[in-house]
């Protein structure tokens, strides 16, 4: 990592550097636009709830009395007649860090101002919560099929009813906002309001390609979390 | 090389003071110097209609103000709550409609109130974003269409909390803490909607807070004017920054207990339910554990406590610097103390759990660090009392205000030690002891700041100042009153008159708690009718007060200095203001005047003995 160039200031080096420069004046995190940083404050406040619904999980799953079902049992699928734990599952994972790559590069593009490049990028990225969102819908309804239900559970504790949906589903709300503001983003690229920076509908503050980068962070996010839910869920 | 090195030691020894000609070599360095902007002037959506300029307004002023008045309307009818509580305990069957289930409604609906949707609105939303973009000397928040978007949605979450007293069965009974299972219950007043709405109404006061806590922290952070360091930030911003801080990692606890126990009740989930008997039949629930709600709670709630305590512990060391002419004593230990208290503020909730059966050693660590809090927190109230010592002091009403919170404060943390100790807390667990001890620490004393606050920068808001002969009046019922309410609590608490309790029937404290509960009682009446003072100094304030002018009380930090007063939207007129120095330079010896405004440079005031900050 390079320091950035801020005009008329020098970065101080060692530890009190460091002390001197986040205590500097104007800016803490220099060079950082305002929207990156509130993005990160977000982001940890948003760990925190995630935090919490997983220690819940986890103490919620050891107090109750009886038994955990067998993941490799409740979330296995029939393919060609042979059950296979963790099939569906492996797939979501894979394209849902999949559109975490082709964002990173919808970024990339952003940046070089590459505006077709990067709006075919963010409609990828779009495209594959789509599809993981999908893959969810699915799953729920193979389970509420089986007869799982977020107050009852046919192979053991209702309490995997109840996590489960809670906790995969919040995950998914942020799955399915983040597909929303990426279409919207997408749309925006392609029209040029990150180029000649178009003031935003509601907002009215001018478009930039910051933006992009501000979306990409919430969406590494929301798989960041899906890996700990899938650790969580499927493997435990 | 050596002139290098030359430059470098003085830079060093100048770093704090200005930030001399620094990175411009070549040029001499110029104690005035100042470098410049690093992002662009902040661009401003500027309202033209009616309802752009006041209802859906963009600018934090207008904004602060909104959340001032909503959160003072909730307040009253938390205080009008409370007079009906004490209207029952100090003359039973007094209010006839008064039954057993209204008090416990009535106790919730007070207590909810209070803390979140009456002090926390307050301090944040209301003064956190009146003063935070003045203070800075920012435009306006970073992102002023979020920030509109917080004032509403708090907006609704009061609408949802106030129509629980509409709904079949009525508000929530549980008690503030909602502990389940009795609080989704039937047994339990207002299990059926009120619960549900009482949940709903923080899931939004949350998603709203947060939209608007970003904006706090990122305009501290990342939108400071020219000059403004952190160590050169009024403690008023530290403390609301700090109590952000706390709420953006806090609240996500309050809303996953509070979505878990929506769950429990609408989708009958078991996540906090154990399996239950009642009239000999085991209902539909099973397997859950109440003691995590517990947990979930107090993890919000220890911090909450310090989310109303940092902005009244920032707010008041500003005031007393101002009204007592002298510069703060130990700035930056205030700032560190502040700081550590926030960061322990998260390691002491099981504290408020001594008695929910958890182990023994674990009250033990939580004891341990409860009592540590007590250090910086004992650092500030010395450092407040440092700070009158030989002050010039202006005894007004807003001094006034501030030696009273030093008295309840100090009252109520020392009642707090008593019940940090596990052996302690256990026989005085939900007394009366309890009522006293909180209502000192974070009702009392941080009411004391908002009034001393009120008087302060009404000024800056209306450009009128306040009466002060009704503001001494208001001040001298409020502190005489609260402390006979409050201290008789305490007497109550050790005999073991229980809290929460609607009647005392026949026990055998009634004796000698009757006659106390009616002085708390009439004390609680007058009070309460003496806020109304300050509203009706206000209301007529507003037009028939003494015009303020500029700068009323000689301070020294930003949002006096603003052109005009009140400030219009952006604040500043064309130029951001340049800082040289902290906001605390009075009395300072050889100055001309006995305060130095932080825009003053250095050059203007050569010779004097100013702080280097």
């Amino acid at each position: 990592m390079s320091e950035p160039k801020i005009e008329g200031y020098k970065f101080k080096p060692g530890y009190s550097g460091m002390a001197a420069d986040t205590a500097s004046d104007q800016t803490m995190f220099k060079g950082v636009h305002w929207g990156k940083a509130m993005m990160w404050i977000f982001l940890l406040s948003d760990t925190f709830i995630f935090s919490c619904f997983l220690i819940s999980y986890m103490k919620g799953r050891g107090s109750t009395p009886e038994e955990w079902p067998n993941p490799s049992e409740v979330f296995a699928l029939n393919a060609f007649g042979v059950p296979v734990p963790l099939l569906l599952i492996a797939i979501m994972t894979f394209v849902l860090i999949t559109s975490s790559g082709t964002m990173a590069l919808a970024v990339k593009y952003g940046y070089e101002r590459n505006r077709k490049m990067c709006g075919w990028l963010i409609l990828a990225t779009a495209l594959g919560g789509l599809t993981f969102v999908g893959m969810q819908a699915f799953e729920w309804s193979k389970l509420i099929h089986e007869g799982v239900r977020p107050w009852e559970n046919p192979f053991g504790a209702p309490q995997f009813g109840s996590f489960f949906f809670m906790i995969t589903g919040f995950h998914g709300t942020h799955v399915s906002i983040g597909v929303i503001f990426l279409f919207i983003y997408a749309y925006k690229t392609f029209a040029g309001h990150y180029d000649e920076g178009k003031r935003g509908w509601f907002t009215s503050m001018k478009g930039d390609y910051v933006e992009i980068e501000i979306l990409g962070l919430y969406w590494h996010f929301v798989d960041l979390v899906w890996v700990f839910i899938f650790a969580f869920f499927y493997l435990w | 090389m050596s002139e290098d090195f030359n430059d470098n030691k003085t830079i060093q020894a100048q770093s704090s003071e200005t930030i001399s000609g620094e990175g411009v070599r070549g040029v001499a360095p110029d104690k005035d110097y100042v470098r410049p902007a690093e992002v662009a002037d902040q661009d401003l959506y500027h309202g033209h209609s009616f309802i752009t300029k006041w209802i859906f307004c963009q600018d934090a002023k207008v904004i602060g103000v909104q959340y001032f008045l909503l959160a003072t309307f909730t307040g009253i009818i938390g205080l009008i709550l409370s007079w009906l509580m004490r209207l029952q305990l100090g003359f039973p069957g007094a209010a006839g409609f008064m039954t057993a289930e209204h008090y416990y409604q009535f106790v919730t609906m007070h207590g909810m109130i209070m803390v979140v949707y009456f002090l926390t609105a307050l301090f944040l939303g209301g003064f956190g974003n009146y003063l935070i973009p003045l203070m800075v000397g920012a435009r306006d928040m970073v992102f002023p269409y979020v920030n509109m978007v917080s004032f509403w949605m708090f907006f609704v979450a009061v609408g949802v909390l106030l129509a629980s007293f509409f709904v079949p069965g009525g508000p929530t009974g549980s008690g503030w803490t909602l502990y389940p299972p009795q609080a989704i219950l039937e047994g339990t007043p207002g299990s059926g909607m009120g619960i549900i709405l009482m949940c709903v109404s923080l899931i939004l006061f949350v998603a709203g807070f947060t939209m608007g806590g970003l904006n706090y922290l990122i305009t501290v952070l990342q939108a400071r004017t020219r000059g403004m360091t952190l160590m050169r930030m009024p403690l008023t911003v530290w403390g609301i920054f700090t109590a952000t801080v706390l709420a953006m990692l806090a609240f996500p606890a309050l809303l996953v207990s509070a979505l878990m126990m929506t769950l429990d009740k609408v989708l009958a989930t078991s996540f906090f339910m154990p399996t239950i008997l009642k009239a000999g039949e085991v209902l539909e629930y099973g397997g859950g554990t109440p003691i995590l709600f517990q947990h979930l709670f107090w993890f919000f709630g220890h911090p909450e406590v310090y989310i109303v305590a940092l902005p009244a512990f920032g707010i008041v060391s500003d005031l007393i610097s101002v009204h007592s002419r002298k510069n703060i004593f130990g700035y930056r230990m205030m700032v560190w103390a502040i700081v550590i208290i926030g960061a322990l503020s998260f390691f002491v909730w099981a504290h408020h759990m001594y008695v929910s059966g958890m182990h023994p050693w674990f009250g033990f660590f939580f004891a341990t660090t409860t009592l540590i809090i007590a250090v910086p927190t004992a650092m500030k109230v010395y450092n407040w009392i440092l700070t009158l010592w030989k002050g010039n002091i202006r005894l007004n009403t807003v001094m006034l205000w501030c030696l009273g919170f030093i008295v309840t404060f100090v009252n109520g943390g020392i009642t707090g030690i008593f019940l940090g100790n596990v052996t302690v807390d256990v026989p005085l667990s939900d007394t009366y002891f309890v009522v006293a001890h909180f209502h000192m620490v974070m009702g009392i004393a941080p009411l004391m700041v908002i009034m001393g606050a009120v008087y302060h920068w009404f000024p800056l808001v209306a450009g009128r100042m306040l009466s002060e002969k009704l503001g001494k009046l208001h001040f001298w019922i409020t502190f005489l009153g609260a402390y006979s309410i409050y201290f008789p609590m305490h007497y109550l608490g050790f005999i073991g008159v229980p809290r929460r309790y609607f009647e005392m029937y026949n026990s055998p404290y009634i004796t000698s708690a009757v006659g106390v509960n009616e002085f708390i009682s009439m004390a609680a009446f007058l009070v309460g009718a003496a806020q109304f003072i300050l509203i009706y100094n206000i209301i007529v304030s507003l037009r028939m007060g003494k015009p303020a002018g500029k700068n009323p009380w000689q301070a020294n930090s930003l949002e006096w200095l603003t052109p005009t007063v009140p400030p219009e939207h952006g604040n500043w007129g064309d130029k951001l203001p340049v800082i040289h120095r902290w906001p605390y330079d009075y009395s300072v010896p050889g100055a001309k005047d006995d305060f130095i405004p932080q825009t003053t440079p250095p050059s203007e005031v050569a010779g004097t003995e100013v702080e280097k900050t």
